[in-house]
């Protein structure tokens, strides 16, 4: 009888030790997924700030004038383009 | 003697061992008594009190949502920025701290001092929404009392070209103007909360539970094309400049699917650095200011006629001698012409024969046909501020009111409205609704005239910018277009101002198969020239023809170069 006991005390024992192991793993396991949640809302931030350069720079007006300007393109006569119908769109009505 | 032979043990009195147990048992039964109190009496507040020193409530930002234009372009973006407060009673900066504070926050020190010795205040801003960067330097100074808090701030890179359509947000990050108010709703985000476990080191180690969930603001992809749009206002900026106009404005359509593409204002604000507007910049004129239309409306008086079988397109009516007496009242033509047939009406602009046409029409069959396209009442479109028009009731007009009408006068209609109405002639016949969100497909429309109809007042637009009608600067290489200038006074203290008109023209392209409605409208253009042919057809033309090579649309016109006549030999139309 006190042979089970003690056998039984073990297996609680691990059992108790086995709990807060994992406790432990859990949290450590979730700090790393707050850090990475975190990390992906700066990003998201970051994201926006380059989507608003990229529009800034990208602007039609500031295109228009550094074609025009500096590297002194311009728009081609009409007469000059040649318009293709593709096949496909020609089928539909 | 030894120890063994001693007396027997001695007994203690049995009371002794009596009063052990019974301590004992007391000094146990204050324990389970105590313990009895916390755990199940006190067991709430412990557990508050604990969970005080471990969990938190975070708060759970929301970002508001972004607007789009049909092509993905970001119109407008939210960033997050600091806000510097200070607590004035614990506020200990020295003088040279004052100095760098009020450098980055571009505040004078003095100007600093005061708000941080305001006694009267637990709470000051120093600064809202300054950059992440200069925040951080802010609290690099290392100044006690002075605190940040994050918030969003709402960049426009599209500037002053989009400011009208997409209106402005105010410090709290609510809607105020434009699509952001129209759409506060939908593009407003609710922040959130949740209980959380922290550890020693600050650091989140287990969520406890969601109080409420954040949501982020839906993104909003609008209809508007971020390149037609800048083509619009560089055009409208342009003619408003070279005809020292006090104002523009100009709306495109897609004839198919009723959306918005470009709607452009002039004068207008940079919506990034909102000092000192004035309300004339702030203004959608395209949405919000009403004007007597002029000969623009001529189309829907000649449709109804050809409609109700009164007229046909080859009907000679006579014009002369260029001018018609009803009452008291005249109605003169620009150039007096003789007898013409109702398409030259339209071509000539003449007003005495759009006034003999629309009195052979009944009044309520005029007002039933102003009301279905739409005229008195909004456009529906959601956007702020929407002016209805006036169009009154069909039993207080009097015959004279009846032929004014039928070039519209003593009628008041905003551009949108006007732009709209022509689906109708751009399309079989009917009218579409219009949408600011990108809809991408083809919309119902209610038949408003016959497709018939529609098509022979087509003709008669088309003709109207041919060399002989009032707007041959309308035209463009390689697409056949349609449309109809107005020059209309404008109305002040209840009469007619001398020299102020408003020059007008709305029309649409390709003439073979519609795509797109444009209408331009110039207000008081003061440097010598004031007719929508010679004003406001030139900006149509330059929108028109870039926004059609934008959109691939085959072209249907040999691609001859387009004479223009010399300023002499515009045709000039009455009103």
């Amino acid at each position: 009888m006190a042979k089970l006991n003690l056998l039984l005390l073990l297996v609680l024992l691990a059992c108790a030790l086995g709990l807060v192991t994992s406790q432990q793993q859990a949290r450590k396991l979730f700090s790393r997924l707050e850090l990475e949640q975190g990390r992906s809302r700066e990003l998201d931030v970051e994201y926006g700030q380059l989507q608003l350069e990229s529009s800034t720079w990208g602007l039609h007006s500031r295109v228009a004038k550094i074609a025009s300007g500096t590297l002194g393109l311009r728009m081609p006569d009409p007469r000059r383009v040649r318009v293709i119908e593709l096949r496909d769109a020609v089928a539909k009505p | 003697m030894s120890l063994a032979s001693a007396p027997a043990l001695v007994r203690l009195p049995t009371w002794r061992a009596r009063f052990m147990l019974f301590a004992f048992l007391a000094a146990f039964g204050v324990l389970v008594g105590r313990s009895v109190y916390l755990q199940a009496l006190r067991t709430e507040f412990l557990q508050e009190k604990g969970e005080a020193r471990y969990a938190r409530v975070l708060e759970v930002p929301a970002t508001r949502g972004r607007i789009l234009d049909r092509n993905g372009d970001a119109l407008a973006i939210s960033t997050p920025v600091r806000s510097v407060w200070a607590i004035p009673e614990d506020v200990r900066a020295s003088p040279a701290q004052l100095q760098r504070l009020g450098a980055l926050l571009g505040t004078p020190p003095h100007e600093l001092e005061k708000r941080i010795s305001d006694a009267a205040h637990d709470f000051v801003y120093l600064k809202r929404q300054i950059p992440p960067e200069i925040a951080a330097r802010v609290a690099d100074l290392g100044i006690p009392g002075l605190y940040q808090h994050r918030e969003f701030r709402r960049y426009y890179p599209g500037g002053e070209t989009m400011a009208h359509v997409v209106g402005f947000t105010g410090v709290e990050d609510s809607g105020q103007e434009g699509i952001e108010l129209a759409f506060q709703s939908s593009l407003a985000g609710t922040p959130g909360s949740r209980r959380v476990i922290k550890d020693r080191l600050g650091q989140v180690v287990e969520d406890v539970e969601s109080i409420r969930a954040a949501h982020d603001g839906k993104d909003l992809h609008l209809a508007l094309d971020g390149k037609i749009q800048s083509l619009a206002f560089a055009a409208l900026k342009a003619a408003v400049e070279a005809h020292n106009a006090k104002a523009g404005a100009a709306i495109a359509l897609d004839a198919r699917t009723g959306e918005v593409l470009a709607l452009a204002n002039v004068p207008t604000y940079n919506p990034n650095n909102r000092a000192r507007l004035t309300g004339a910049q702030l203004r959608n004129r395209v949405i919000t200011d009403l004007f007597e239309p002029g000969s623009t409306l001529k189309p829907f008086t000649v449709a109804l006629a050809v409609e109700l079988g009164k007229v046909t397109p080859q009907s000679v009516i006579q014009t002369a001698p260029g001018t018609l007496t009803i009452g008291h009242y005249t109605i003169h033509d620009a150039h007096a012409a003789g007898a013409l047939t109702v398409a030259q009406i339209i071509q000539k602009s003449s007003n005495v024969g759009a006034a003999k046409i629309a009195l052979g029409l009944p009044r309520e069959e005029m007002r039933e046909l102003y009301r279905r396209t739409g005229f008195g009442a909004p456009p529906q479109l959601g956007f702020p501020g929407e002016a209805a028009g006036k169009v009154r009731e069909a039993r207080t007009w009097r015959p004279i009111e009846q032929a004014t009408m039928a070039y519209g006068h003593g009628i008041s209609v905003s551009l949108v409205q006007l732009a709209r109405a022509y689906t109708v002639f751009a399309r079989d016949g009917d009218i579409v609704p219009l949408s600011l969100v990108k809809t991408g497909m083809p919309a119902a429309g209610r038949q408003v005239v016959s497709p018939e109809t529609a098509r022979a007042v087509r003709e008669m637009l088309e003709a109207a910018v041919q060399p002989g009608g009032t707007a041959p600067r309308a035209r463009i290489m390689g697409w056949r277009v349609a449309g109809k200038t107005g020059t209309a006074r404008k109305q002040e203290n209840g009469g007619y101002a001398a020299h102020k008109y408003i020059a007008s023209f709305v029309g649409f392209a390709p003439a073979s198969d519609p795509r797109l409605v444009v209408a331009v409208m110039i207000d008081e253009p003061a440097a010598g020239q004031y007719y929508g042919g010679a004003v406001a057809a030139p900006v149509f033309a330059q929108i028109m023809q870039g926004a059609l090579r934008l959109l691939n649309v085959p072209q249907d016109a040999p691609l001859a170069p387009v004479e223009l006549p010399g300023e002499s030999d515009d045709a000039k139309e009455s009103t």
